[in-house]
């Protein structure tokens, strides 16, 4: 497939030594990672461990404690405002809502990107977004509003703005979450074409394990603020650690636990716990 | 394309609308006039006493609005009020120069104003000349005080 | 006792917390007035400040128009029976327009504008910050400051001050239909005593100064407080009450401080 790409194994992202922290709780403790350039990268873990805080700080919405992202060689958060915006022109982000802005239909959420960033004439922004809209399969949704979208239609329509100025990056923040079993196959699908047309770097953040680990050329397992494991779906599908394993094999409980910290149950039916003390 | 059209004719109109209210609250309300100042032309009058007269009073003549008080100021070299009217140009060269000014009271509690009555002479008032002629404001202290002391020595 | 002395000074430091955010959020509110008002719109703008304008001014219209026509009849309705017990029934249509002019039109004007527009500026830019949309436009490079908050801030600039001079036109026709026409003040005197006491300066302009500034204040809160309220149902329903409320305040509190500087001689 891929002739001619002799950059394949240059990194595009690197993070080094991330910290990061929201209020007392500690999202980021020390998270190093090497995003390669051309390739899909699949940022894997259980909810609430910070995936998506982790594309805001590299999207440079987030400032780190510590540590730093390096994004073709620029240190995203040690840029101008004007260079950090200029840096934004080249990734595309797809939000876990889509965030198609309400007030536009689908043509203009497209041509959204366009029209303020190139100086085009009218017909040849027309053409190019009736292109990223072909490509999504929603040519002929193009006057909708985004109220009267599906999920799955207002992602793909996501999907064709972020693709709308051709950039280098694509983050996509959860992209599978909520969607029946055919759109799932349908963004499945997308991504991975995309990522081989367009020769993108490609970061996923989500915990579908199944769909993610049938792009992904590379994943990073991150758990309690840290790297736990990376490597190919391969080598992670026979890695030996209980963490690993049973976030990959989608076990109940395991090392993280099916409950919520309380005290024993038994105490706790009874009102033991708290009367006897207050009493 | 359509619906930006009428919107923006709409947010025309309501600025429109703006515009034509202004121009109603300076006309009709506050009763500024298009006229240039040619059109007046401007006499003073010296007061003993103006009592509350203010600029921009009006200035009658048979209880016809003829002008304004365009201002008032204290001369120094007799101590009273001199009280510069403005006009209508209509009335330049028809004037007697006997014409008196009178500070006369709306009503009782009303706003004060300024009346002109004509005399017989042949001689008329030209632009910045001065009225002889003039009969002060009733100040209500000085009647009552009056009055009380006319009874006190019947 | 010492715990009665450990509970006061917890009162005092949430007491100190509290000035501190307040204070810091003044801030941030003052820092985010002056990065999106200063950007000078461009052609596209141009539109976007179009149909805010349209939004906020003239969707606003008639609910500002039918409440000059009612405070101005019963303006003229309560002058009336005051003014008749001193014979001075002439003094309505000054009566009248003074009242309006000076305070009813610039403050009525500014409250229903804070209830009618600001409240929904605030849901609006709310739901988008809850929708992603603002984020997902900063990930495009567009700064949402200068695309959706700068439009609307001086919509709201241009838009009070126009339903302000609405409100008064409409005001002084009603006091003068229920002055005139129902009553019977002589027509002559009504807009001859009006037009010998207000002075287009000191009436008719400051009344419009008050209107820019209550412009500014209601804007500025209602977009600031959708832009910085916590991105859930919850936020933006409390964040629209807060809306309606600061504005209120400020709006009556200014209106004080304005008069007295420009009518109380200070």
């Amino acid at each position: 497939m891929k002739v001619n790409q002799p950059m394949t194994d240059v990194p595009f992202i690197e993070i080094e030594d991330l910290y990061f922290s929201r209020g007392d709780l500690d999202i980021f403790r020390g998270i190093n990672m090497t995003i390669l350039r051309g390739k899909v990268t699949a940022i894997m873990g259980p909810s609430g461990t910070g995936k998506t805080t982790l594309l805001k700080l590299i999207g440079g919405q987030l400032t780190p404690d510590q540590g730093r992202i390096l994004i073709d060689g620029q240190d995203v958060h040690r840029l101008s405002r004007k260079a950090l915006f200029a840096l934004r022109k080249r990734m595309g982000m797809l939000f876990q809502s889509g965030a198609l802005f309400s007030d536009l239909d689908v043509f203009e959420n497209v041509a959204f990107p366009l029209r303020v960033h190139t100086d085009l004439p009218d017909a040849m922004i027309r053409d190019l977004v009736l292109l990223k809209l072909q490509a999504v399969g929603l040519r002929g949704a193009r006057q909708l509003t985004p109220a009267e979208l599906s999920g799955g239609m207002a992602r793909r329509v996501a999907l064709a703005r972020a693709v709308a100025l051709d950039p280098e990056l694509i983050l996509y923040d959860e992209p599978f979450v909520g969607q029946d079993p055919i759109s799932m196959g349908v963004l499945v699908q997308l991504i991975k074409r995309l990522n081989q047309a367009l020769a993108l770097t490609s970061v996923v953040v989500s915990h579908d394990i199944k769909e993610t680990l049938s792009i992904a050329d590379y994943l990073y397992l991150i758990a309690d603020g840290q790297v736990v494991a990376h490597g190919t779906p391969k080598t992670l599908d026979t890695n030996q650690d209980p963490r690993v394993s049973q976030f990959i094999h989608g076990e109940p409980d395991g090392p993280v636990p099916f409950h919520y910290p309380a005290e024993s149950f038994y105490r706790d039916i009874l009102g033991q716990a708290s009367v006897t003390r207050a009493g | 394309m359509k619906r930006t059209k009428t919107m923006e004719l709409g947010v025309g109109l309501f600025m429109l609308a703006g515009i034509l209210g202004l121009v109603f609250l300076g006309l009709r309300v506050s009763g500024l006039t298009l006229s240039a100042p040619s059109e007046t032309f401007r006499l003073e009058a010296n007061f003993s006493n103006i009592g509350g007269l203010r600029p921009r009073a009006r200035v009658t003549m048979a209880g016809v609005t003829v002008g304004r008080v365009e201002a008032i100021e204290l001369d120094t070299e007799w101590y009273d009020a001199r009280v510069v009217l403005s006009l209508n140009s209509d009335l330049e060269g028809q004037l007697s120069r006997d014409t008196t000014a009178a500070i006369l009271t709306a009503g009782l509690l009303g706003e004060q104003y300024i009346g002109l009555s004509v005399g017989g002479d042949p001689d008329v008032l030209q632009d910045g000349d001065t009225i002889r002629d003039t009969q002060s404001a009733l100040v209500l202290e000085e009647l009552i005080q009056q009055f009380i002391s006319n009874m006190v020595s019947n | 006792m010492q715990s009665k002395l450990k509970q006061g000074t917890a009162h005092i430091a949430r007491l100190g917390r509290k000035g501190c955010d307040a204070m810091e959020a003044l801030g941030r509110a003052g820092v985010f007035l002056a990065q999106s008002a200063v950007g000078i719109p461009s052609r596209e703008g141009w539109g976007l400040w179009l149909k805010q304008v349209h939004f906020v001014g003239v969707l606003s219209l008639a609910i500002v128009l039918v409440s000059g026509l009612f405070i101005g009849m019963v303006l003229a309705l309560q002058g009336y029976t005051i003014l008749v017990d001193f014979g001075a029934e002439q003094a309505l249509g000054q009566m009248v327009a003074l009242s309006l002019l000076r305070e009813l039109a610039p403050v009525v004007a500014a409250l229903l504008f804070a209830g009618r527009a600001g409240s929904a500026l605030t849901a609006e830019i709310g739901l988008m910050k809850a929708t992603e949309q603002l984020t997902s436009m900063e990930m495009i490079g567009v700064d949402p400051l200068r695309r959706v908050v700068a439009p609307r801030l001086w919509a709201g600039f241009v838009a009070l001050p126009i339903l302000t001079v609405g409100f008064s036109v409409v005001g002084i026709w009603g006091g003068y239909l229920v002055g005139v026409e129902w009553l019977g003040v002589f027509e002559g005197s009504y807009w001859g005593n009006m037009q010998a006491s207000v002075s287009f300066i000191n009436d008719i302009g400051n009344g419009m100064i008050k209107s820019m500034v209550f412009a500014v204040v209601v804007t500025w809160i209602a977009v600031f407080q959708g832009y910085d309220l916590i991105p859930t149902s919850e936020g933006i329903s409390r964040a629209t009450t807060r809306t309606v409320v600061y504005s209120s305040l400020a709006v009556l509190g200014l209106d004080f401080v304005l008069t007295a500087v420009m009518f109380g001689g200070l």
